[in-house]
């Protein structure tokens, strides 16, 4: 069975569904969000994922996210055979809610970060990194 | 009824600034064969500010003919707009004759005819006299070269640049930004941009280990014309490390990053920049799309896709020059600026007829000084052609056809790999090839031709991976080239279809069987950005089957099939 991430995300809506399932029919990051999120439901804005459209090299494509407010991001490469690139906690005297590392893409797919916020909400953001065998430009 | 030109005026009113294109009559003065470099020249100026813009020259320093795609397909929000309109519609929809000289500038058909009526184009001498001319009457007009300048020719090879460099340097440009120059390799660069007279400018150039704007190049500069505080942001390629060889660069990353654009235009607006231009080698789709997103940005200069535009084309109050290729084209834009932003202008994209306009004495003696140690290698005859040979065009050309023969025969391989780039000057039916007219089609730092084996599948994937640079329908995905060349494999594409499903029937051609994605192919190819590639130069497998040839004659080529067009 494959799910789409289309897929994923309606399912990520109810987590009470998600554990239904068997593992094996999950999308990709299914698990990581549903423990990260407790099924919550997640929004749009306030967080700001920035990664290159098409990565120079598949093995370190550097990424930052930054969230004002948030208490822990979650970041996920949802095509990698081990989705899961990390979970960065804020404590309170943290001077800012930004995190910046490299990531290896084992092929073109869509990177996710999730935020837990303050309050409780949840905000994610996505791009979809493209990892190419290289052509010729004009 | 409203006419496309009032539309146009009417579009600028409605959001507050106003602006008009001076292109229109050479199309009467060349009928009654009258076509002068003043009328070629002639420009109502306006304002207080007059940018000039010289983009993809690819070290084209002599007058060259170049014909103009004929296919030319654009995806997603580009599909149907210009610069993906070709032939007859492109001159209905600015209203040029046929048979006209923009015709012939312009657009594709009956080049060869028209070649012979109007003559060569482009040439550094002229384009001199052209800059020279619009200085004379608006002191303070930047030159602001777009970039792909030092890559493309014999002599550019053999001094790493440097010709076109000293021929550049006479024009003094302002600001320039780069592509195919970091071919050189970082050092070359390095050592050149230490030594430029003039503004090296990225806002996209970083760091590769560090992530953080590299300290060689600036991400914009401030200029002052009339009292008006310019700024002027670069925009490299954003491709570079991709779609050229990584290792040559190693130290530097580029990308689009359009988040650090909107912070440059921010922070040179906090300057009091009252007209903000970028200099791009996005790519036409690209700066259309950057247009719309980055907020604050008046006027793009576009490079790297070859375009060339009778009107600038408007997105949001952003307007979009594109200035065509190989020095075809000069752009001359007079903007109105008042009370810190641009009320309007007036734009000219000046076509360099070199029969037509004089060449500029000393930029002239410059450019055959650099040639004059050469000039027994450049003019060797190697050949003759019965063809018309040109590249341009979205899936194949005659002088790639010919390369692709070439790589099959000389290098004995099933399959040929010759790469979808843009540059490259044509040649016209019954003449003689020079070693010249062949670096100007193959002129690079990694042209070795590799000889190996992939399997079907493989280059299946390989066909996939570029179709998807050129048709993703997202700008920021594409890379801005052709699709890559094939000689012995026929395919038909479907440009409509995500990536993986765009390529169907691959054919070898000489069996007619379908290709075995199982099976092994010899296939030989050239520019790979490979490190460490072996083989002989791409330019001498060409010479020699030339040579061997004696007279090229290339057929029409029906190999590939295109859906969704």
């Amino acid at each position: 069975m494959k799910l789409s991430r289309r897929d994923a995300m309606v399912l990520g809506a109810g987590a009470g569904l998600a554990t239904l399932l068997p593992i094996r029919a999950m999308a990709a990051g299914e698990e990581q969000i549903a423990a990260f999120t407790g099924g919550a439901e997640v929004g749009e804005g306030g967080i700001t994922l920035t990664a290159p459209e098409i990565a120079e090299n598949g093995n370190t494509v550097p990424i930052e996210v930054e969230a004002p407010g948030a208490e822990a991001i979650l970041v996920l490469a949802l095509g990698n055979p081990r989705p899961e690139v990390m979970t960065a906690n804020f404590g309170p005297l943290a001077g800012s809610q930004r995190v910046a590392t490299r990531i290896r893409l084992a092929k073109t797919q869509d990177v996710l970060a999730i935020a837990k916020m303050a309050d409780g909400r949840f905000v994610q953001a996505k791009s979809t990194v493209k990892v190419t065998i290289g052509g010729c430009g004009g | 009824m409203i006419s496309r030109r009032d539309f146009l005026q009417g579009a600028m009113a409605a959001a507050s600034i106003y602006g008009a294109s001076g292109f229109g009559n050479f199309s009467r003065l060349a009928a009654q064969q009258r076509m002068t470099q003043d009328d070629l020249l002639a420009f109502e100026p306006m304002g207080n500010v007059t940018l000039i813009h010289l983009t993809d020259i690819h070290a084209q320093l002599k007058p060259i003919w170049f014909r103009e795609p004929e296919i030319n397909i654009g995806v997603g929000e580009a599909r149907g707009k210009v610069p993906h309109i070709t032939g007859a519609a492109f001159r209905r929809l600015y209203g040029i004759e046929d048979g006209s000289p923009l015709h012939y500038a312009l657009t594709y058909d009956d080049f060869v005819a028209l070649a012979r009526t109007y003559g060569k184009m482009g040439g550094l001498d002229r384009i001199a006299t052209v800059v020279n001319a619009i200085r004379a009457e608006r002191p303070g007009a930047l030159l602001l070269d777009g970039g792909d300048t030092w890559h493309g020719s014999y002599t550019c090879y053999h001094t790493q640049g440097q010709d076109v460099v000293n021929a550049m340097n006479a024009l003094k440009p302002d600001a320039m930004t780069f592509h195919w120059e970091f071919t050189l390799g970082s050092e070359r660069v390095r050592e050149i941009v230490e030594n430029l007279p003039f503004a090296a400018l990225g806002q996209n150039i970083f760091d590769a280990e560090w992530d953080e704007p590299a300290e060689l190049f600036k991400p914009y500069e401030l200029f002052e014309q009339n009292g008006t505080l310019i700024a002027v942001i670069g925009q490299a390629f954003p491709y570079l490390p991709i779609a050229n060889p990584r290792w040559m660069f190693p130290e530097y990353s580029f990308g689009i990053r359009e988040q650090h654009m909107q912070e440059m235009v921010n922070e040179v607006r906090d300057q009091g920049a009252q007209l903000v231009v970028v200099l791009s080698h996005n790519g036409f789709d690209v700066d259309r799309k950057m247009a719309r997103r980055v907020p604050g940005i008046d006027i793009i200069l576009s490079g790297h896709t070859h375009d060339a535009l009778p009107e600038p084309v408007q997105v949001g109050n952003t307007i979009i020059v594109a200035s065509g290729s190989n020095g075809k084209f000069v752009s001359r834009v007079d903007v109105d600026v008042r009370d810190g932003r641009m009320m309007g202008w007036r734009h000219k994209l000046i076509p360099i007829f070199s029969d037509v306009i004089a060449p500029d004495p000393e930029v002239a003696a410059i450019v055959d000084a650099e040639r004059a140690p050469h000039l027994e290698a450049l003019r060797e005859v190697i050949g003759h052609t019965d063809s018309l040979l040109y590249r341009r065009g979205n899936f194949n050309g005659s002088w790639d056809d010919l390369i692709c023969q070439a790589l099959l025969e000389e290098r004995e391989a099933e399959i040929a790999l010759s790469p979808g780039v843009r540059w490259g000057p044509s040649l016209l039916p019954d003449e003689d090839i020079t070693r010249e007219d062949i670096f100007g089609v193959t002129s690079m730092t990694y042209g070795q031709a590799y000889r190996t084996e992939m399997t079907g599948e493989f280059l299946k994937v390989v066909m996939e991976d570029v179709a998807d640079n050129l048709f993703n329908p997202d700008p920021y995905y594409q890379q801005g080239g052709d699709m890559v060349r094939v000689g012995g494999m026929g395919y038909r594409i479907d440009v409509t279809k995500p990536q993986g499903e765009r390529i169907s029937e691959m054919t070898l051609l000489a069996t007619g069987e379908p290709i075995d994605p199982a099976r092994s192919y010899v296939v030989a190819g050239w520019a790979s950005v490979n490190e460490g590639t072996e083989g002989p130069q791409i330019w001498d497998v060409v010479e020699a089957y030339i040579r061997r040839k004696g007279t090229i004659s290339v057929p029409p080529n029906t190999s590939v099939k295109v859906e969704g067009a």
